[in-house]
């Protein structure tokens, strides 16, 4: 460290310590921002980014400890404070109106105004259009953000920040719902804002990532600081070392228990979309009994409507589907589950918990039917059922009876993954199971998978990580536009297969992949 | 933010005071009730005599019913504004079909029925009401709010188009035709309890078991605290909504019979402004109008908060213009108290980040 001038760090945080009621989420955390670079901050869920971010960003405030812009000792003691030491955040939720366009959106509470009163939309506009250029991005400021992609309104959330003059900048999981493709654009525009002297403290649990895209790492564990490095000098099992401590080498390993009986049946299945076409154009495949089945696309390749439809969510689906030799494809949700059918939603805060309710009454809402004579709900074997899944996949929690929202990221998605297996499914379908969750969580989560699959069960998930998915799963289905374009066994599955398979019909893509795609294709033909 | 930063500096030994600060604020219902108790019978003598209590409790019986229907309503994330005009229509069915039969004028006669049928009758009127209320919402997806607000019009008309705007009166039946004995609901006692109470009693554990022990229960809180997630864990969410609004419907019948009953006649405007006094107790007792929240304890309490406040009014004299004022203050009071008890809640939650 000691090569680096003090005039290279723009912000520091010295000796911060943040206590909340209970808890030490920061304990004396020594921290610098270099200047126009990236700086890249890992550590597992609850390891006090989120808590070291907010206090950058002026949301919390340190109970002990100082920061130092430019070496000297300021207070940023609310966002506007923030704001005006050229510090923005973007959240990894976004933080934008869907009903409003984007020039509306990016000058949002602080609009260019005439006399104060009169908006000045074209002047809005005109600075809107700049900040896209900037960012190379070929969007219209008059769209409503509720029509662009995700990755299209990570771009506005950048161009919100720098409309501030942000020096710098704080993005947490920015990548975690975009494709590889928008990965890419990110990436350039941070290369960019580096070369503009904006510094960036960057978040990702995609470690690949890290190394691509930082400069300089900071691991934290557990509210301490354990290492800070520059990214050259270091790798991925040093990353992960240092982030899960002793428990370190889990890998993933994985075996086929895949049999040749089969557990489900899809036919011709078809959704149509609106303005014709389809969102799900003709699919036929089948799941046996133990196998674990990737599921592989871009957004919008149609992954997440796929499980839908099998779930029973989508009632003008056309096709066939057989669940253990039964047709089950006019059923309800409700039907599908009592069949053996369960689904393990993408967006867990959405989608898969309720956030009012405790662990119990969250795991047991697909399979309280279960637990129930007539009308009354037998209490002591529901209790029984609860703590025996809690202890099966290991989850984090002081007691059933606490609330939800009170865990962690990766607990949470055990209590869905739990909630699941206690309505005792034939079939799992896992909708992106590691989105946003650290990399010890992402160990428990596959070893449930293959145990689940050792015990029969047949698995189908999707994740748009390449390197999750060859390792994983024993077959590979790729979709793009609805379609299958590619199906893979696990001995012929490698990355350029799986992401030309996923541009097929993507014209832009299309052409700068028909390389790769080319000797893609040729190997698949040799190994067939 | 503002609350956030409030605490800021609290140290780890605060822990113990937060933790006794979350009780009192969860108690803060039954301490309002208490403190309200307390006051009158200092300040109003009579206030603690046994006929006053019975009078009270007579009272607070009838929104603590509405009150019931509220909170299941509420807590799947809706609202109900047609109760009250259920309590008017409900009571004019039973009136009617005591006072003038049901006149068939097709085969040229007029039916009495029993009291029990009436009863009933007028039970399926209420539900039928929730039932189109429920329809409305889970089918057609018309906001809670408006489908209940056309309810509450369509049914405090159809209770003035059943007498023309009159009252009728004197309900007690005729021995001949054998339809007496309808004041009893009332008027009427077991083991020295005012047979109202004993409903009260008997809907509230009902109720109570239903929101605790039932899978229902758990899919009325599962839909209010996030409807799509319930709907991919495999709950019937329109099936939820329909029972929250017949159940609604069923308890403002109650309400509406025992009141007919208790004046011995039936007036077609009365219940009006009872959906807002019911929503104020259920709020009052700690239901969150956002849904997922609300418990059939904390509303019938709430709802004797209320009653109580207003009967100890009337006997301390207090003007009926105050007695608006000061209730509005108690509701508002006890919203700004579940806000701050919500935030103090979610920074304990924060320990775990």
């Amino acid at each position: 460290m000691s090569e680096r001038t003090d005039n290279d760090v723009i912000l520091r945080a010295e000796q911060v310590t943040k206590i909340y009621p209970g808890t030490v989420a920061l304990n004396k955390v020594d921290f610098n921002v270099f200047r126009g670079t990236v700086n890249a901050l890992v550590g597992e869920n609850g390891a006090g980014k989120s808590t070291l971010t907010k206090i950058l960003a002026g949301v919390e405030a340190p109970t002990k400890g100082a920061l130092f812009l430019e070496g000297k000792k300021v207070r940023i003691r609310s966002f506007h404070d923030a704001v005006a030491h050229g510090i923005g955040m973007i959240h990894q939720e976004l933080n934008l109106f869907p009903n409003l366009n984007i020039a509306e959106n990016i000058f949002v509470a602080r609009e260019m105004t005439r006399g104060r009163i009169h908006i000045d939309h074209k002047a809005q506009m005109a600075k809107a259009q700049k900040l896209l250029d900037r960012l190379q991005a070929d969007i219209d400021p008059k769209a409503e953000v509720a029509n662009l992609r995700i990755g299209q309104q990570q771009i506005v959330e950048i161009a919100k920040a720098l409309a501030l003059d942000t020096r710098i900048l704080i993005m947490d999981e920015p990548t975690s719902a975009l494709s590889t493709a928008e990965v890419e654009v990110l990436f350039k525009v941070i290369s960019d804002l580096k070369r503009h002297g904006v510094s960036i403290i960057y978040i990702s649990h995609r470690l690949e990532e890290l190394l691509q895209i930082g400069d300089y790492i900071t691991v934290l564990r557990d509210g301490n600081l354990v290492q800070a490095a520059r990214i050259k000098d270091i790798d991925i099992p040093w990353i992960i070392s240092n982030m899960v401590g002793e428990a370190a080498d889990r890998k993933l390993a994985h075996t086929s228990q895949s049999t040749n009986e089969e557990v489900l049946r899809v036919e011709n299945l078809r959704l149509p979309r609106v303005g014709g076409g389809f969102t799900l154009d003709h699919l036929t495949f089948k799941l046996n009994k133990g196998e674990i089945l990737g599921v592989y696309g871009l957004m919008g390749a149609g992954r997440s409507e796929l499980f839908e439809c099998l779930m029973g969510l989508h009632t003008e689906a056309k096709g066939k589907v057989f669940l253990d030799g039964k047709d089950v494809t006019k059923g309800s949700v409700g039907d599908q589950i009592k069949m053996g059918m369960a689904l393990i939603p993408e967006d867990r805060q959405r989608e898969g918990l309720v956030q009012a309710l405790s662990v119990t009454h969250n795991m047991t809402l697909s399979s309280i039917w279960k637990f129930t004579k007539i009308f009354n709900i037998q209490g002591e074997k529901l209790k029984n059922a609860v703590l025996g899944m809690i202890r099966n996949l290991s989850i984090k929690v002081p007691s059933p009876q606490v609330l939800i929202s009170s865990l962690s990221g990766g607990n949470q998605q055990k209590v869905v993954i739990g909630k699941a297996l206690l309505t005792s499914p034939k079939v799992l379908l896992m909708d992106e199971p590691t989105r946003g969750i650290d990399v010890g969580a992402k160990a428990d989560v596959f070893e449930i998978m293959n145990n689940l699959a050792g015990r029969g069960i047949g698995v189908i998930f999707n994740t748009s990580e390449l390197k999750e998915i060859i390792a994983i799963s024993d077959r590979i289905i790729v979709m793009s536009k609805g379609k299958i374009t590619g199906e893979l066994n696990r001995e012929d599955a490698t990355e350029e297969h799986l992401v030309a398979a996923s541009a097929v019909g993507h014209k832009s893509v299309e052409h700068t992949l028909r390389q790769q795609r080319g000797s893609a294709e040729h190997e698949y033909d040799h190994s067939n | 933010m503002n609350t956030i930063t409030a605490t800021e500096s609290a140290p780890v030994t605060k822990k113990q005071t937060i933790k006794i600060g979350m009780l009192l604020l969860k108690l803060r219902t039954f301490i309002a009730l208490f403190l309200v108790v307390v006051y009158f019978s200092i300040m109003a003598p009579n206030f603690l005599s046994m006929a006053n209590l019975v009078i009270m409790v007579k009272h607070v019986a009838i929104y603590a019913f509405l009150a019931i229907g509220m909170t299941f309503v509420i807590v799947t994330g809706g609202i109900d504004l047609s109760v009250g005009s259920i309590v008017g229509l409900a009571g004019m069915v039973a009136g009617g079909l005591i006072y003038k039969g049901l006149h068939l004028p097709i085969f040229g006669v007029t039916i009495y029925f029993h009291l029990p049928m009436v009863i009933i009758i007028t039970l399926f009127v209420g539900v039928l009401c929730g039932a189109c209320s429920g329809f409305l919402i889970a089918r057609f997806n018309v906001a809670p709010f408006i489908a209940t607000l056309g309810l509450l019009y369509i049914a405090r008309g159809a209770a003035l188009l059943l007498s023309d705007g009159k009252t009728f009166p004197n309900l007690v039946g005729s021995q001949e035709i054998g339809n007496t004995g309808f004041p009893w609901l009332g008027a009427g006692t077991i083991v020295d309890v005012p047979v109202s109470i004993w409903i009260l009693i008997l809907l509230g554990a009902a109720a109570a078991y239903i929101a605790a022990k039932t899978p229902l229960g758990r899919h009325i809180y599962s839909v209010g605290g996030n409807e799509r997630a319930a709907l991919l864990s495999g709950v019937r969410v329109n099936r939820v909504k329909m029972f929250v609004y017949m159940f609604s419907g069923f308890c403002s019948a109650i309400a509406g019979l025992i009141i007919a009953s208790q004046l011995v006649a039936s007036h077609p405007a009365s219940g009006e402004m009872f959906e807002l006094t019911a929503i104020a107790a259920a709020v009052l007792g700690g239901t969150s109008l956002a849904g997922g929240r609300g418990t059939i304890g904390g509303t019938i309490i709430g709802a004797f908060v209320i009653g109580v406040l207003g009967d100890g009014m009337v006997m301390m004299g207090v003007s009926s213009f105050w007695q608006m004022v000061i209730k509005g203050l108690v509701i508002v009071a006890a919203v700004v108290v579940d806000q701050f008890q919500r935030n103090l809640q979610s920074k304990a939650a924060l320990q775990e980040d």
